[in-house]
């Protein structure tokens, strides 16, 4: 085992202390007693119970949640079938520029995917709120969907489904009872992943969102214009606590898998 | 009594399972079956084999119905295959690759196209357990794919494609991840399993000796097309081309002029040397080129000059020890290289034959197939 110098542990702390110091300044002053947010007055979950009270606050997480579990199940069944369709249907016209646009939107300036979108809604005459954030959430979050689920179907060996024809299913039924069982941790991770992003999306949702919905991130962007209150301390924590849980699961969830999968195979070989 | 020999092939009145009629298939450019006819009766343990790219494996696809013939039409008991896809065939195929469902247990596996027939239950629980006991598998019936050994997954894939008792069950390569001990083991209970079931089984290979095992009927092939149909002893001793004669075990060519010469030619074949006479019932035309195939294990090696018609004189180049066989390299006059091979049956340090020494090569007048190329 190498020694810890003191050097490692320098840059350990720098480095984490540069990602994670706001972060933890905010989780602190959540629970201060004071109305002044820069001054410790003690230890308080006032705001926590203030949040409750506030039903602007509460409706607009109540949008979010909504938006973040519907959006990112469109995202994960429409970028589920991209993925299918470009790692399996063979070579097809235009298949390599299908491959290379799916990703687009992943480096695409979010100003200009909401502005895009903002556009077409006006276009189309469909008036701004809860479903044209769903709208707007899936186009951007399927392509991230789509891209953890080929990854995982590029290693799939297609012989399980010729397998699963071959003792009678149907197409549709080898997908349902072979298919989608095995990728199953990849389509997890991939609506966790949409669901998150959902959650955390200002700019989009900004363009998208209108008068008769609000999503929190833009709730609390525009509450903090007026000056940071100490109870957005205690929503923002909130938010970091449950998007936390949502990346730690995700990870757990493919780390466990590829662990049970060792385990078993070194019993096989000890067998 | 003799029991009667099983071959449907030679009977005129019996119907074949499986009717090849002219098939084609092209992927683009590519031919990998080049208009192919061959029937395949009930019962019978076909092998297809060849070296990879021969077209066995789309011959076996297109069994299976992954893979539609460009021409021609395939019959299963009489039936036209067109149009049916793999779900809705009485054929089976146990994959190279196994192909188990892993978030699956063993007896699930097995009971997976039970239940996509709608079995009731019972039925299902049985079928299973009969399965499990025929391949020796019923101590792990609970296990996941990969909580079991490689020789046990393949007797999974086995028993779960023998699970709905198909008419026909296709073999894609079975034992290619077994190593050679546990191989051997497999294809003869290969062979128990096909005896006891009554299943026509077509088995795909490019391992000679595994289809010379188990096959009543072995289908060389090459480039698409079937070079020889015959039980594996007419194959490896009645070869029709150089091609099969080369592709089975170890053979030496030489390559002559024919002379008729008693009930059968006088092959010249250096000049010279006298040329080594062959009976043949083929007919070849006076000074015409033709091939010998001799198995090494025909050809006799001795130090004193035999009395046989045929023999050469030569030089020990190299010698392959195998332990219960060695296999003599010898130079003829000319440069020609011939192999020769002995039993090993008496103890190493009593064999006289070593490196350079000089040795006479015989063999019997039937001994060499005579071949047209």
């Amino acid at each position: 085992m190498k020694r810890f110098s003191a050097f490692n542990a320098v840059s350990l702390t720098l480095g984490f202390a540069f990602l994670y110091l706001p972060m933890l300044i905010l989780v602190i002053y959540s629970f201060n007693s004071s109305k002044l947010v820069t001054v410790w007055a003690g230890f308080s979950t006032r705001w926590y119970g203030e949040l409750l009270q506030n039903e602007a606050f509460l409706d607009a997480a109540w949008v979010t949640i909504r938006v973040a579990v519907v959006s990112s199940t469109i995202a994960t069944v429409l970028g589920t079938m991209a993925a299918l369709v470009l790692v399996r249907a063979g070579r097809f016209a235009g298949r390599t520029l299908f491959s290379g646009m799916i990703y687009a939107p992943l480096v695409m300036p979010e100003v200009i995917t909401g502005l895009s979108l903002l556009l077409l809604f006006i276009g189309i005459g469909l008036d701004r709120g809860v479903l044209t954030i769903i709208l707007a959430h899936t186009t951007f979050s399927m392509c991230y969907v789509s891209v953890v689920v080929s990854s995982r179907l590029v290693s799939f060996d297609r012989s399980l489904e010729e397998a699963a024809l071959d003792l009678g299913c149907t197409p549709f039924q080898a997908f349902r009872l072979v298919t989608l069982p095995i990728i199953a941790p990849a389509v997890i991770s991939g609506w966790l992943l949409a669901f998150t992003l959902s959650l955390d999306d200002l700019v989009i949702a900004s363009f998208t969102a209108g008068p008769s919905a609000t999503t929190l991130p833009i709730k609390i962007f525009s509450a903090v214009r007026l000056g940071v209150s100490p109870e957005i301390n205690a929503l923002s924590t909130i938010m970091i606590g449950i998007v936390t849980v949502g990346v730690i699961t995700a990870s757990l969830i493919s780390k466990r898998a590829t662990l049970r999968q060792q385990a078993e195979e070194q019993a096989a070989i000890r067998a | 009594m003799a029991e009667p020999v099983f071959a449907p092939w030679a009977d005129p009145n019996e119907k074949p399972l499986i009717q090849f009629k002219g098939v084609t298939k092209r992927f683009g450019d590519f031919v990998a079956i080049d208009n192919l006819t061959q029937d395949i009766f009930a019962q019978e343990f076909f092998a297809l084999l060849g070296p990879s790219g021969c077209g066995k494996t789309t011959m076996m696809r297109m069994l299976a119905g992954f893979e539609t013939p460009t021409e021609g039409q395939i019959l299963i008991a009489g039936q036209d295959m067109a149009g049916v896809p793999p779900n809705k065939r009485a054929v089976n195929m146990m994959f190279q690759s196994y192909a188990l469902f892993p978030h699956l247990s063993v007896a699930e596996n097995i009971a997976f196209g039970l239940k996509r027939e709608g079995m009731p239950k019972g039925n299902i629980d049985d079928r299973v357990k009969e399965m499990l006991r025929l391949t020796r598998l019923e101590r792990f019936a609970q296990r996941k794919p990969h909580q079991i050994s490689g020789g046990q997954r393949q007797r999974v894939a086995l028993a779960r494609s023998l699970a709905k008792a198909p008419k026909l069950l296709l073999l894609d390569e079975p034992l290619g991840a077994l190593d050679a001990k546990l191989r051997q083991q497999t294809q003869f209970e290969l062979m128990d399993i096909q005896e006891k079931t009554g299943t026509t089984f077509v088995i795909v290979t490019h391992d000679q000796e595994e289809a010379m095992t188990v096959a009543s009927r072995v289908a060389v092939m090459d480039e698409g097309r079937i070079m020889q149909v015959a039980t594996p002893a007419e194959i490896y001793e009645q070869p029709n081309s150089v091609y099969v004669a080369d592709f089975i075990g170890d053979v030496n060519i030489i390559e002559g002029t024919a002379t008729p010469e008693g009930k059968g030619y006088d092959v010249a074949w250096a000049e010279g040397q006298r040329p080594f006479h062959a009976e043949t019932d083929k007919s070849f035309s006076k000074d015409q080129r033709c091939f010998l195939a001799m198995r090494p294990e025909k050809v006799a090696i001795s130090t004193d000059e035999p009395e046989a018609r045929n023999r050469v004189q030569g030089k020990i180049i190299d010698i392959a020890y195998l332990g219960n066989l060695s296999t003599y390299h010898v130079e003829l006059p000319g440069g020609t290289m011939m192999k020769a091979q002995t039993a090993n049956t008496r103890r190493l340090s009593r064999r006289a034959l070593t490196w350079e020494d000089q040795v006479w090569l015989s063999w019997t007048d039937t001994a060499a197939v005579m071949l047209e190329g």
